[in-house]
């Protein structure tokens, strides 16, 4: 399989394998070996404080896992079984509803077993972000195995 | 409805729907808040096919237990302290220790560390078996504290 037929198979099965993705309304809009990123339209029940008028950090959280996970298989090339074993979000600003939040996501490290991963999540400008993340993830699946328990085929 | 108000009823009448009402994504993931013991209240997520991360498994999306925990911590404080307005995340870090299957999980959290402006929260995450979490968590907040509502 090549990569290109790889990331395109990666983006087809996102919404639909992981339902939670399409519940939310995350939006691929990049996926190739060096990065993931992607756009989620806000919704009013993504607010976490009604009267200050902000999103609620967990949504930020999940968009964060979702496109790291993405971006790690892309990364990799091939379909493989990973996890989350930590994320660590900072809440750099306050982010507001009526505007996207976009998260891009990279792999700066990939072992055997472990993958360390940075992300990023902005409003209107990058270099403003509302959140920053790192994360570390395990390939589960053994040396050589292809699962389709990764989930996405 | 005033915090106040809200909290009050959560407190002496065990009804915490006014309290989630101020966190509208806690409304929308689900979350009920189990007030047996008022000293110890016990998050509820109560399982949903819309929570799944993973079909083959299958499994409840990692970024939903996070985010089920981010407003277990949320909402603890919002009862616990007599906070005027919702407190801010400064930052959270998760720790998977298991895959969530698809069925209830729940949530404890205790504050570990309370000062005028930054609260400390550490949070648990378990399924039918609470001697096996599925996920530690902690997280800061920053505190409203005197800042005019």
């Amino acid at each position: 399989m090549s990569n290109q037929h790889f990331y395109d198979t990666l983006r087809r099965s996102y919404a639909t394998s992981v339902p939670h993705v399409g519940e939310l309304g995350i939006e691929l809009t990049r996926i190739d070996g060096e990065a993931a990123e992607a756009r989620l339209p806000c919704k009013p029940e993504f607010l976490g404080d009604v009267e200050r008028q902000l999103i609620h950090t967990g949504v930020i959280t999940t968009l964060i896992d979702s496109i790291c996970g993405i971006a790690l298989l892309a990364h990799i090339g091939k379909p493989t079984r990973i996890a989350t074993l930590d994320l660590r979000v900072d809440y750099l600003r306050p982010s507001r509803p009526g505007k996207d939040l976009v998260c891009r996501a990279e792999c700066y490290r990939l072992t055997e077993q472990i993958a360390f991963l940075r992300a990023t999540v902005w409003q209107d400008d990058p270099a403003a972000p509302v959140a920053s993340c790192l994360a570390a993830f395990m390939r589960t699946g053994r040396p050589g195995e292809t699962s389709a328990r990764s989930g996405l085929q | 409805m005033k915090m106040e108000e809200a909290r009050r009823l959560a407190r002496e009448q065990r009804d915490s729907a006014a309290l989630l009402g101020l966190v509208p994504y806690a409304v929308y993931l689900g979350l009920r808040i189990d007030m047996a013991d008022p000293a110890a209240p016990v998050l509820h997520l109560p399982f949903k096919k819309s929570l799944i991360g993973n079909s083959a498994l299958p499994a409840i999306h990692g970024g939903v237990v996070a985010s089920f925990m981010e407003s277990a911590a949320l909402m603890h404080l919002l009862l616990m302290l007599d906070e005027q307005r919702v407190p801010k995340s400064i930052d959270f870090s998760i720790d998977y220790l298991r895959s969530a299957h698809a069925e209830d999980s729940y949530a404890s959290c205790a504050v570990e560390r309370l000062g005028r402006r930054v609260a400390q929260v550490q949070i648990r995450c378990w399924q039918a078996n609470p001697a096996k979490p599925v996920a530690l968590a902690r997280a800061h907040f920053l505190l409203a504290g005197d800042e005019p509502a």
